[in-house]
């Protein structure tokens, strides 16, 4: 660290530098470095046998795939219907829009648990959607896809949040440059649009991800939570805390971390390397 | 291809932005729609592109009406003020984009691609830049990228809206002669929307005279410099003194000189106005029997090709005066000397009820 102030003590005209850093530093400390190595320090504690066991007992790897595959599926219906939802909201004027503006703000505000109840009985095998559902020989309620509902849920303001802005900045000319390019409209949307949005949409994917990956209260009311089928692994990590395994916990814990890690650096570095050539065109 | 606007309307909410409209633009031309912000150029050029509809009135390509075309059917080249450049391409990108997203079975392989973006980057004269991305560009080379994208589709009219108003000064003279040669060289009818008089008269073949969405006057550069139609238009065409004068008869009297003005209102109001541009006026130090008035000078300004004078006469009026060098010389003017105005050229018009903005002189 003091070579790195050595080196970055450069004159600027911006003065603060030295109290800003040293206050992200401080603040990033104590609220996500201690809490994570006190975790990382916890997980090492294990003795290394009874680690493997726990992280690659059968239960477990079941768990990763639930939770990995329904988040990435999540994040991944985020990005189309989030996007779509943005662009309505930016592009059209339609009666109520001010009030389906602030309803996209609502998984966030609502308390997880509630909305899991509230989508657990709805989507129930008795419940309105469930029952027609059921009927159609589609489960929702107590299956992976109950877990991909409620995880969608919880992520769509990311995507909507990210990509209104741009979609807000993106300058009309652009797509009328296009068309009298000759360019169709879903030519202008593939060629000129999308390219544009994509780094918002990386950056959405990676929020609504990284909340998937770690929500809890909503999932376990409509997961149904069964061994080997609908446990997602914040729930195994409970059961393990339940039953004093501390250790275990924070095994479970710890390959969470790092494979969520190694996901959202990958996202970001595609992000950066997507945008790397390109600055804003201002003068 | 000739353009033929007729008879267009449109209003956005209570704002009418163009008042039944009618223009021909003449196969091979260039035309400069030229007037103030608000008067409608930019709108009719949109509608001329297809970018809007007229609420009346149609728009015909070649004699065919083109109204409900579509703007990717017109095939009209556009220009944006602000370029609007596709940041995620390369400079060679952008300009090939209108041949990468025609319909498959008349699009150009890739190697036709290759040569004709090549060679319009050499038309634009930025080969060398065609690994670019726009940013890495200055303005005026963004706005050459976005001429030859425009071109590339090799449009039947090319329309330019502002084309050179977001460049400094020089930048914009340089392009504008540019664009001449360019025009000279390729030969495609092309309108031209500027806010800037100098532009349209130094580009344009003819020039639309815009305000508050009527035309003024059309006519080549010179017509409407030297023999402008409405108050309007000689004000917008630069500064301009305004001197009051009255009508007696069949004349209009200003100061010591008298004017014949065969359809001199009898009635009404008997005041006349008088329209002087700076270099139509001369100064003397003695008074003549065609000194219009009399005044002190208060600035003279001799750097430049002409020398500018302000005057103020007793009545308080400020007139503006451009002398040649030599003339400057002879007179040995300095503020706070008398001098007497003489004009070479008064321009009377037929109605005074045109608003054509203050009365006071311009500039």
């Amino acid at each position: 660290m003091a070579i790195a102030a050595l080196q970055l003590r450069k004159r600027s005209v911006l003065p603060g530098f030295g109290l800003a850093l040293g206050f992200t530093l401080l603040y990033f400390g104590l609220v996500v470095l201690i809490p994570l190595a006190a975790l990382v320090v916890r997980g090492m504690q294990v003795d290394s046998a009874a680690f493997l066991k726990t992280v690659t007992a059968p239960r477990a790897l079941a768990a990763y795939r639930l939770s990995f595959g329904a988040s990435l599926a999540a994040a991944g219906l985020n990005v189309v219907f989030g996007a779509i939802v943005a662009w309505a909201l930016v592009r059209y004027r339609f009666p109520l829009k001010k009030v389906v503006d602030a309803l996209v703000d609502l998984p966030f505000a609502l308390p997880t648990a509630v909305a899991g109840i509230a989508l657990t009985s709805l989507y129930a095998p008795t419940g309105w959607l469930g029952r027609p559902l059921a009927a159609l020989g589609v489960p929702v309620a107590y299956t992976p896809l109950g877990v991909v509902v409620a995880l969608t849920f919880v992520g769509l303001p990311f995507v909507v949040r990210t990509v209104q802005p741009v979609l807000e900045d993106l300058d009309a000319e652009l797509e009328e440059a296009a068309a009298s390019l000759g360019a169709q409209r879903w030519q202008t949307i593939r060629r000129v649009i999308l390219p544009e949005v994509l780094p918002a949409l990386a950056t959405g994917f990676a929020l609504a991800l990284a909340r998937a990956l770690g929500e809890y209260g909503s999932v376990i009311f409509i997961a149904g939570n069964m061994p080997l089928k609908t446990e997602v692994v914040p729930l195994l990590i409970v059961i393990k805390l339940e039953q004093f395994d501390t250790g275990g916990a924070a095994a479970l814990a710890l390959v969470m971390l790092a494979a969520s890690f190694v996901l959202l650096l990958t996202i970001n570095l595609l992000q950066r390397w997507s945008t790397r050539r390109r600055a804003p065109l201002g003068d | 291809m000739s353009i033929a606007v007729r008879r267009v309307s449109k209003t956005f909410g209570t704002f009418r932005a163009l008042d039944d409209v009618s223009l021909d633009v003449r196969t091979g031309e260039l035309v400069a729609l030229l007037g103030p912000s608000g008067s409608g150029k930019t709108t009719l050029l949109r509608i001329i592109a297809g970018l809007e509809t007229p609420d009346a009135g149609t728009i015909h390509f070649h004699g065919e009406d083109a109204t409900a075309l579509r703007v990717q059917d017109r095939r009209v080249g556009f220009v944006f003020q602000h370029y609007a450049l596709f940041r995620h391409m390369t400079v060679f990108e952008n300009v090939a984009f209108g041949l990468r997203v025609r319909p498959r079975r008349v699009r150009p392989d890739r190697r036709e691609i290759r040569r004709r973006v090549q060679r319009l980057l050499e038309l634009v004269q930025l080969e060398w830049l065609a690994d670019r991305y726009p940013a890495q560009l200055s303005g005026g080379q963004r706005q050459r990228v976005a001429l030859a994208r425009a071109l590339a589709v090799e449009p039947k009219v090319l329309l330019l809206d502002e084309p050179f108003g977001a460049l400094d000064a020089r930048v914009r003279a340089e392009l504008r002669r540019w664009l001449r040669r360019l025009h000279n060289e390729i030969h495609v009818t092309g309108v031209l929307v500027t806010h800037d008089q100098e532009e349209a008269l130094e580009v344009a073949d003819r020039v639309v005279v815009l305000n508050q969405g009527r035309i003024e006057q059309v006519g080549t550069p010179e017509e409407v410099f030297h023999h402008p139609a409405t108050e309007f238009v000689m004000h917008f065409l630069g500064h301009v003194n305004v001197f009051r004068g009255r009508f007696v008869g069949q004349k209009a009297v200003f100061g010591g000189i008298e004017l014949d003005v065969p359809d001199a209102p009898e009635t009404g109001s008997l005041e006349a106005r008088g329209f002087v541009r700076p270099h139509d006026l001369d100064l003397s130090v003695t008074p003549g029997p065609d000194t219009l008035l009399e005044g002190t000078v208060m600035r003279v300004n001799a750097a430049g090709p002409q020398v500018k004078v302000e005057l103020r006469s007793d009545a308080g009026e400020v007139i503006h005066v451009e002398l040649s060098q030599e003339r400057y010389r002879a007179l040995a003017l300095a503020a706070g000397m008398r001098a007497y105005v003489r004009p070479r050229d008064i321009k009377l018009f037929p109605s005074n009820a045109r608003a054509a903005g203050a009365a006071a002189p311009v500039g």
